[in-house]
């Protein structure tokens, strides 16, 4: 089959892999009919995720057509179309039961790896690196599931895959990223970072109570979504200073709560930022933590700030002063998928949201690297890529076409 | 023959060769019974006992020979090498080679030193310690061929060679006690993991231990030939494999079992399994102690590779795996998916 592959930095390539199998009884074969490329690909195109090997196949948000199922799995048949979660969780360990799902203790092959690194091993992902389990992705014409009986949500015919490839992940995480934040009535949530994952937690900030909504980021069409889909005040980082700007809005007392949709490669001009960059280069510090130091510094007095946006190895310089003296709650966490995606399909269905409303571009499969590099620079106002692995009716990106 | 187990709790730890003494580790492993036959490989005057803290005894490994002359050595190296790449000149008059070599003489200190570092920092010094014997014989050859120069003066040579010669027979000395006492050590490691069911449940799937080879993998496969005996085969590098015979020494059901090699086996290998329930009703502790003592030779080192490097890590991959197996019923893998690699 076709597959999209990580070589290294900025270097992802389609090439021929072999088809996967049944490996284990509870596994799943599907078709993939949609995929997405993610803002945390990103950090794997940049390079900034270790254990990666040459020859990954990436992807994580993916759905498609069950057509093959291991003898343990009872609840899916061949021909179901499922969505499935970007964190594989088995279902049976204590974590699981406590609904924490990508904290899964038995789904991760490499756990000695994370070990190192963080002590406790989380759940295994999709094509996410060797560390967090090493499973091949979903930017591919077919895709293993592992723990097929837990994981994937069988989607209802009528529904478009757009609508709901997106319960693979960002939905979800941005939905977590609101929940984390203990929303009360009245309160002003900041969200820094207007990609997919921001604008859903600005919609999601909306389901769970919030009054106000002020959306931070710098690129345009961005800032723009945000506005018109999400109806949110909006701040851009290079016209004004975010600190002095949230004050002003909030009557002198700051945001009562604030997410980092952003994560390790903030981008930034300010002196921290800037030394942020060349500890990066150096090895110093894996992580460049700009906006959560400034989501810290804002938030207001015993306010959370709720962290979604990805974290890789060490950040530098938290103002963890601030946290204490101003008795902050932090939150943060890779997305415990099961425990949303049911109902947030239900509120899918109920009309309440259709989460396509951030796709900017269609691609076919063998245009994914095209995908990744107008996904990065932000080329052709690109806000979303999906991917189509089996619709060659889609037309090619433009430049390609020329 | 009693076995006593205590209920100290202790995350995986392990005790091997060159390991520092830490008697509290005493507290989790059988006590007297496993390890103690008489006839046994462990009775080897290599073996010590110790008093534990705890007023436990308890058996450790000692160090192999050699270690002490082998530190002296390294450091020798070390010095001799800062003297080269700091004084060739001074150097070479003194052993009355020609000064125009000092650049040759700043490489072999780098090398000097580099020998004596892994020596005294690396767990497996013999290689590092050979590593000198050829150093020797490299400086034993370029003095030799030093005596030819214009410029020697070959009285010096000559005592400079007679230096190397007695450094290097006790090199060749050392390395040779390094390398025949490693495989005689005895490795043990103890793991424990929480598994999300009740210990009546694991109790009987470790008690059948046909089931071993699930989860430890370099067991090819167990046939329980009685009660209390069974027939172990593990699978060595380039298809040697490895066979003892084993009995349960003590069987509490829902509670513990613990086995241990017959007389005569390839390996003398010990285990024990204790099965506790959480506080909470949050599952079950399961704690795990293995030893063995693996012969001399070639078997030996067959058997060493068995265990790894790291006989703790394997340990604990095994308890990972009898983890997945029992709460998720299958073990994660990602053997045999697609890549882009060959």
């Amino acid at each position: 089959m076709k597959a999209l592959c990580w070589y290294g930095k900025n270097d992802v390539r389609v090439t021929t892999v072999p088809d996967p199998h049944i490996l284990n009884p509870r596994d799943a074969i599907i078709k993939i009919t949609t995929t997405a490329i993610c803002g945390s690909d990103l950090h794997l195109y940049d390079g900034y995720i270790p254990t990666m090997e040459q020859g990954d196949i990436l992807g994580h948000e993916n759905m498609g057509e069950v057509v093959e199922v291991g003898s343990a799995v009872k609840n899916l048949r061949v021909g179901d179309r499922v969505v499935v979660p970007f964190t594989i969780a088995c279902g049976q360990c204590f974590f699981c039961q406590k609904q924490l799902w990508s904290c899964c203790d038995n789904s991760n092959p490499n756990a000695w790896m994370a070990e190192k690194l963080y002590g406790y091993s989380p759940s295994g992902l999709f094509g996410y690196s060797h560390m967090l389990g090493g499973y091949a992705g979903g930017q591919a014409e077919y895709l293993r599931v592992p723990f097929a009986d837990v994981g994937p949500v069988t989607i209802p015919d009528g529904i478009e895959d757009e609508k709901v490839v997106f319960l693979s992940d960002i939905f979800p995480t941005g939905y977590m990223a609101a929940e984390n934040c203990d929303i009360e009535p009245g309160d002003t949530v900041a969200i820094w970072g207007c990609g997919p994952v921001g604008q859903f937690a600005i919609k999601s900030a909306w389901m769970l109570g919030a009054a106000r909504v002020i959306a931070i980021d710098q690129v345009p069409e961005r800032l723009a979504l945000a506005r018109r889909e999400g109806q949110a005040e909006t701040l851009n980082f290079d016209d004004e200073d975010i600190f002095d700007a949230l004050t002003a809005m909030t009557g002198g007392r700051g945001p009562d709560r604030c997410i980092d949709a952003v994560g390790m490669e903030a981008h930034g001009t300010s002196p921290d930022a800037l030394l942020d960059r060349v500890k990066a280069a150096a090895f110093l510090a894996t992580d460049r933590p700009h906006v959560l130091r400034q989501a810290i510094h804002a938030c207001r007095k015993g306010g959370t700030v709720s962290v979604p946006g990805v974290y890789g190895g060490f950040v530098d310089k938290l103002p963890m002063g601030a946290v204490v003296n101003k008795a902050l709650t932090i939150k943060s966490g890779q997305t415990h998928m099961h425990r949303y995606m049911r109902p947030l399909l239900a509120r899918i269905q109920k009309g309440e949201i259709d989460p396509s409303f951030i796709i900017t571009h269609r691609l076919r499969l063998e245009d994914a690297p095209q995908g990744y590099e107008m996904f990065r620079y932000k080329h052709d106002n690109c806000i979303k890529v999906v991917l189509k692995p089996h619709d060659s009716g889609v037309p090619r990106p433009r430049s390609f076409s020329q | 023959m009693a076995t006593q187990y205590t209920s100290d709790r202790h995350e995986t730890t392990v005790e091997q060769r060159g390991a520092p003494q830490r008697p509290s580790v005493s507290a989790e492993l059988p006590q007297e019974a496993p390890l103690s036959r008489p006839g046994s490989a462990l009775q080897r005057p290599q073996l010590r006992t110790f008093q534990a803290s705890n007023g436990k005894r308890a058996r450790r490994p000692t160090r192999p020979g050699g270690v002490p002359l082998a530190r002296t050595l390294g450091w020798f190296s070390i010095g001799l090498g800062l003297a080269e790449v700091m004084a060739p000149r001074a150097l070479a008059r003194l052993i009355g080679v020609s000064g125009e070599y000092h650049m040759l003489l700043r490489l072999f200190g780098l090398r000097e030193m580099a020998s004596g570092v892994g020596i005294l920092t690396q767990h497996r010094p013999a290689p590092w310690m050979w590593g000198r014997v050829g150093g020797d014989a490299l400086d034993l050859a370029c003095l030799g061929a030093a005596l030819t120069s214009d410029e020697a003066k070959p009285g010096r040579i000559a005592a400079a060679m007679a230096a190397v010669a007695g450094v290097t027979a006790l090199d060749m000395r050392c390395s040779q006690q390094l390398s025949e006492s490693a495989p005689q050590q005895g490795q043990r490691a103890e793991s424990s993991v929480t598994i999300n069911r009740v210990p009546a449940d694991l109790y009987r799937f470790w008690r059948d231990f046909q089931n071993l080879p699930r989860f430890m993998l370099q067991l090819k496969s167990v046939h329980v030939d009685t009660a209390r005996h069974s027939h172990w085969v593990a699978q060595g590098p380039a298809g040697i494999t490895v066979e003892w015979d084993a009995e349960i020494i003590d069987d509490q059901p829902d509670a513990l079992i613990a086995w241990r090699s017959l007389a005569g086996a390839d390996v003398d290998q010990t285990g024990s399994v204790r099965f506790e329930a959480a506080p909470g009703g949050r599952g079950t502790f399961v704690r795990v102690c293995m030893a063995y003592d693996p012969p001399g030779g070639a078997l030996g080192a067959v058997v060493a590779t068995l265990f790894g490097e790291d006989p703790g890590q394997h340990l604990r991959e095994g308890l990972r795996r009898f983890k997945q197996l029992m709460e998720a019923g299958e073990t994660a893998t990602t053997a045999g998916q697609p890549s882009a690699r060959p």
